[in-house]
C-alpha cells in the first residue's frame, strides 16, 4: 500500500465545516482545539472565492518530526505522522514547523500555560492498545483498526475531502479533474508529500 | 547467654538501612537519543480483529496486512461517488 493522504479539492468545497464538526464528535476533541479546519480565501468575491479543509497533511518529509527536541513523532507503515503525549513537553516547536499549522495547544492553566500538543491523527489513535479508553481519552478514535477512514473525509458531503490511500485518491482525483476538464492544481499536495523523482532546484532552501 | 554487642550493632545496622533507604541515586533525566522516536511502540490496525469494534462493516482477517488493506481500498473507492452515478 502507499501512504495514506488527505487531499482536498478546492474546486467542490462549499464551506459547510462537516470535516470540522465530524473531527470534533468523532475525537471528543476539547475546546479551544482544532484538528482541523476550512480556511475561504476570497471570501465573498464571486467566482474567486475558495474554500478548502486543512489539518495535519501527515507530511511525507515532516518538518515537525525533525524539529521535536524529545524525539516524540514517529511514522506509521501507513505514513501516518503520529506522537507520543507522554513523552511532549508541549514546548511548540512543531507549531512554528508546521506549514499547515495542524498542531494544537490545549490552555493547560492560568497564564496561558500549553498542555501537550494535540493533532489530526489519521483516526489511527496513538501509541496506546488499539480501541482502549487510554487510546481515546488521549489521541481519540482509532478508526484505522476499525477498518474505516478518516471521518472528516466519509462525512464530506461534496466529496471535496477524500482521505486514504494516496493512489486511490490520486486516481479518483484524476478522473474528475478530467470529466470537469480543470482543477488539477491541488493545494498542500506539493508541499507536504513533495516530488520524490523531482530533485530541489540548485540553492533552493528544503 | 546473649552478646548486648552483637545486638547494638544488629540495631545500628538495621536503623542505618531505613534511614538510608532513600539516598539512593536514581535517573532522573531521560536522556533523549537525537532523531529517533523515544515513544512507546504502537500496534499495527490490521492486528486488530473486525470483531474488536462496533458497527465496522470492513472485514478482514485478523494479523493479514493484505486483507486489511484491501478492506480499507473497498471503503476508499467508495468516495468516487462517479462509481455510484454511473
Amino acid at each position: 500500500m502507499a501512504r495514506m493522504k488527505f487531499l482536498c479539492d478546492a474546486e467542490r468545497c462549499i464551506e459547510c465545516n462537516g470535516c470540522v464538526t465530524a473531527c470534533k464528535n468523532v475525537n471528543e476533541v476539547p475546546w479551544g482545539v482544532n484538528r482541523r479546519r476550512v480556511v475561504t480565501i476570497n471570501d465573498g468575491v464571486v467566482g474567486a472565492e475558495r474554500s478548502i479543509s486543512v489539518a495535519c497533511m501527515h507530511c511525507s518529509d515532516a518538518p515537525c518530526m525533525a524539529v521535536c527536541p524529545v524525539d516524540c513523532f514517529y511514522r506509521t507503515d501507513e505514513g501516518v505522522v503520529l506522537h507520543d503525549k507522554d513523552l511532549c513537553i508541549g514546548c511548540g516547536y512543531c507549531f512554528y514547523a508546521c506549514p499547515f499549522g495542524a498542531p494544537q495547544f490545549p490552555q493547560a492553566g492560568a497564564f496561558g500555560l500549553r498542555g501537550k500538543m494535540d493533532k489530526c491523527t489519521f483516526c489511527a489513535g496513538g501509541p496506546e492498545k488499539d480501541l482502549s479508553k487510554e487510546e481515546f481519552s488521549k489521541y481519540g478514535a482509532n478508526r484505522l483498526a476499525e477498518g474505516k477512514l478518516p471521518a472528516c473525509a466519509e462525512m464530506c458531503s461534496t466529496k471535496a475531502l477524500l482521505g486514504g490511500d494516496g493512489d486511490v485518491i490520486a486516481d479518483i482525483y484524476r478522473q474528475r479533474v478530467l470529466k470537469r476538464g480543470k482543477g488539477s492544481e491541488v493545494w498542500g499536495w506539493g508541499t507536504a508529500y513533495g516530488k520524490p523523482e523531482q530533485k530541489a532546484p540548485a540553492g533552493a532552501k528544503s | 547467654m546473649r552478646n548486648p554487642g552483637k545486638a547494638v550493632l544488629l540495631g545500628v545496622a538495621l536503623a542505618a538501612t531505613v534511614a538510608l533507604s532513600a539516598c539512593g541515586e536514581r535517573d532522573q533525566v531521560t536522556v533523549y537519543k537525537q532523531g529517533k522516536y523515544q515513544g512507546k511502540p504502537d500496534t499495527k490496525p490490521w492486528e486488530n480483529g473486525p470483531g474488536e469494534s462496533l458497527y465496522t462493516t470492513s472485514k478482514w482477517t485478523q494479523g493479514d496486512k493484505t486483507s486489511w488493506e484491501s478492506a480499507l481500498k473497498t471503503r476508499n473507492l467508495a468516495q468516487n461517488e462517479y462509481n455510484r452515478v454511473e
